[in-house]
């Protein structure tokens, strides 16, 4: 190989480098654009109705009164789904990853990637047709059994299109997001790890307690918040499944209503002032997201230490 | 000699305190047993007999190992069967769904010319016809089939690049600078954005640039970038995070420019995960109705250009017509044709998850697990 061969490669290899940090930087600063762009049309379009006297808003109570119970509404099913998909998803990232045999493991994976195939729009479909009408007898026992419970008060909804039935459904939804970023975690778990906790007569829990879920824990965490901006987010399940209404403590009678969905049924007829509510409703729940994201940074960081490949 | 060894009648020590091996067979029949007698009390139904056997099943073995083996043992088998009782209960919703999109979708989908056909000319006159003489269903999907691929494809193509590229620079030239710090929060905050957000935020920004009242198929595909792009960057970034840094180290020290280690070392190990990451973000814009609803409008025609007039898509197809049936005083039609066009949307998403898989599994490194 000649010298000036040599020189011309390298020339080559350093514009190669230069044009393609350049272009990672590109990418990464074109995504601060485009968020800055939703922010700023969320607020601008928001600042009518944050402005506006309160008997123009719908209600007639001002905004701040119009908002609160549709936010309750919507971190109670949030809430519902992610109590419900958490350990679900959880226990079948465990299953998949280091219980099922290996040869079954990734048509397992494949199984569980179909519920996140599933469109948001069928999910609603399922579960205004069949879910709601075969569950409103369980909620019948609740009512009648557990009704002391505020959360159970009867009488129980006929329909079944309970916010109770929109969380299960927004669990399903949300339960293959968790599941499949848990099992790559999961996955990643030093084989010497497993294999000197084993070596010490663990058992194979005693090694998932040990080694898995210590590494796995930053993961973890990353995709439940995942789920949870879906949950909090998603907009066609909960408009088809629920019946909504006024805030109500009882998850089983209908009642409540989730921001998403508020917006997705009321936006299409709006006009004037109520299309600047609407979006001022959207610009809370994003405030709401900022939080919950900005809280699951600071658990991811305070765990840095176990996240791969530092 | 002979003597001092001990005869080789008893159970060997190393199995010694364990439950055979034929235990768990005993007890899940007993458990099946016992819940098909509990049932038989109450109304038997096959869901209630197999979550009742389940429940025998996991306290009969957990008892019984627990008396014979101890209680490590025991809490192994109890974590055992909560685990896999976790991957059954999610099959359930799966099948439920499917089951439900199978028996409401084919009689759609096995109709002639249903997926030839667009919606254009369709009117309420026609359904009411099919009920009420028995003519068969008129109308069909290819309309929003062509504008379901043509929206995903353009977004794929919009944000798997920003998406990659962006991950690549957080992991490899990030640094933890405040730059990629920042970029790193804020696509945090986007997965977050509801999609019906996204959805107005593309519209204004046509109407600001184009004119007021553009909605194409280009500025769905924009609104679903947005929800999609933050998907893909945070997949990406994970496992791209997960690359060991020795890999790195050893190509560096043969001299191996950066970006080709990127390129030639660093992605190729993390491909599958990155491919898996990219088929959940597909997987879930194609089936968002929301941000197409603002965007793109709703067609009854077929149209294959992106970038002008209205474009309808199979979830707003099957939104519209469970909402709003082309019918109203008979339904049923138009909920035969959502349900096939569930149909439809499902099949396409299962086998562009199949595809991926295939894609992965060929560009997998070969390791250890």
């Amino acid at each position: 190989m000649t010298t000036t061969s040599l020189t011309t490669s390298r020339g080559a290899g350093r514009a190669g480098d230069k044009v393609f940090s350049a272009a990672t930087l590109a990418a990464g600063c074109l995504i601060l654009a485009v968020l800055f762009g939703v922010a700023l049309f969320l607020v601008i379009q928001a600042l009518p109705a944050l402005v506006a006297s309160p008997d123009k808003i719908q209600g007639g109570e001002g905004f701040f009164a119009y908002i609160w119970p549709i936010v309750i509404g919507t971190l109670i099913a949030a809430a519902i789904a992610l109590v419900i998909a958490t350990p679900v998803a959880i226990g079948v990232a465990l299953f998949i990853s280091h219980f099922a045999p290996r040869k079954l493991a990734s048509g397992l994976g494949y199984v569980i990637d179909l519920l996140a195939a599933i469109p948001s729009v069928v999910y609603g479909a399922w579960g205004a047709a069949f879910l709601a009408k075969e569950i409103s007898p369980a909620y019948n026992w609740l009512a009648s059994n557990l009704g002391w419970l505020p959360i159970f008060q009867g009488p129980a909804s006929a329909t079944g299109k309970t916010i109770l039935t929109a969380g299960i459904v927004l669990s399903v939804m949300i339960l293959p997001i968790i599941t499949s970023l848990t099992r790559e975690i999961f996955l990643q778990t030093p084989k010497l790890h497993e294999e000197a906790a084993l070596a010490l007569g663990a058992t194979r829990w005693e090694m998932i307690k040990m080694a898995v879920l210590p590494f796995g824990r930053p993961g973890i965490v990353s995709a439940v918040m995942l789920g949870l901006g879906r949950a909090l987010g998603e907009t066609m399940a909960v408009a088809l499944v629920l019946s909504s209404g006024a805030l109500t403590a009882s998850l089983i009678q209908s009642g409540n209503q989730t921001i998403a969905a508020e917006i997705a049924l009321n936006f299409p007829e709006a006009g004037g002032l109520k299309v600047n509510t609407l979006i001022a409703a959207g610009l809370v729940l994003f405030v709401i997201t900022l939080g919950v994201n900005m809280i699951a940074r600071w658990v991811i960081t305070r765990h840095k230490e176990f996240s791969g490949a530092n | 000699m002979t003597a001092t060894l001990t005869p080789v009648k008893k159970r060997s020590a190393l199995t010694k305190g364990q439950l055979p091996k034929w235990a768990p067979y005993l007890v899940l029949g007993i458990a099946l047993i016992l819940g098909a007698a509990v049932l038989a009390l109450i109304g038997f139904n096959a869901l209630g007999w197999g979550i009742v056997s389940a429940v025998f099943f996991a306290v009969g073995l957990v008892g019984w190992s627990a008396a014979v083996e101890g209680s490590r043992r025991a809490k192994d088998k109890l974590a055992t069967c909560l685990v896999v009782g976790a991957f059954l209960i999610a099959l359930l919703p799966l099948f439920s769904v499917i089951w439900t999109v199978l028996v409401n979708g084919l009689p759609g989908l096995t109709d002639p010319g249903f997926l030839s056909t667009s919606m254009n000319g369709v009117t309420g006159a026609y359904d009411n016809k099919s009920v009420e003489q028995g003519a068969p269903v008129v109308g069909g999907i290819f309309h929003a089939l062509i504008g379901t691929l043509l929206i995903t494809v353009l977004a794929t193509v919009i944000s798997v690049p920003v998406g990659l590229l962006t991950a690549v620079y957080l992991v490899e030239y990030g640094n933890d600078r405040p730059l990629a710090r920042a970029i790193t929060f804020f696509v945090d905050v986007m997965t977050g954005i509801p999609s019906i957000v996204a959805g107005l935020f593309a519209a204004a920004f046509f109407f600001a640039i184009v004119g007021p009242g553009t909605k194409t198929g280009a500025v769905a595909a924009v609104a679903l970038s947005v929800l999609m792009i933050p998907v893909v960057v945070r997949s990406s970034e994970e496992m791209l995070k997960i690359v060991p840094n020795e890999l790195r180290e050893a190509a560096y020290a043969l001299g191996v420019r950066k970006w080709r280690t990127i390129l030639k070392v660093v992605i190729p190990t993390a491909i599958s995960g990155i491919a898996s990451g990219i088929t959940l973000a597909i997987a879930r814009v194609i089936g968002e109705t929301a941000p197409i609803l603002v965007t793109a409008g709703f067609a009854t025609s077929i149209n294959y250009n992106v970038f002008s007039g209205w474009m309808a898509s199979l979830p707003t197809f099957i939104y519209t017509q469970i909402l709003n049936p082309t019918s109203p005083s008979n339904p049923d039609p138009s909920s035969q044709r959502a349900w096939g066009a569930a149909l439809v949307l499902i099949i396409l998403v299962m086998l562009l998850n199949l595809g991926a898989r295939l894609i992965a599994r060929m560009f997998a490194p070969k390791a250890g697990r």
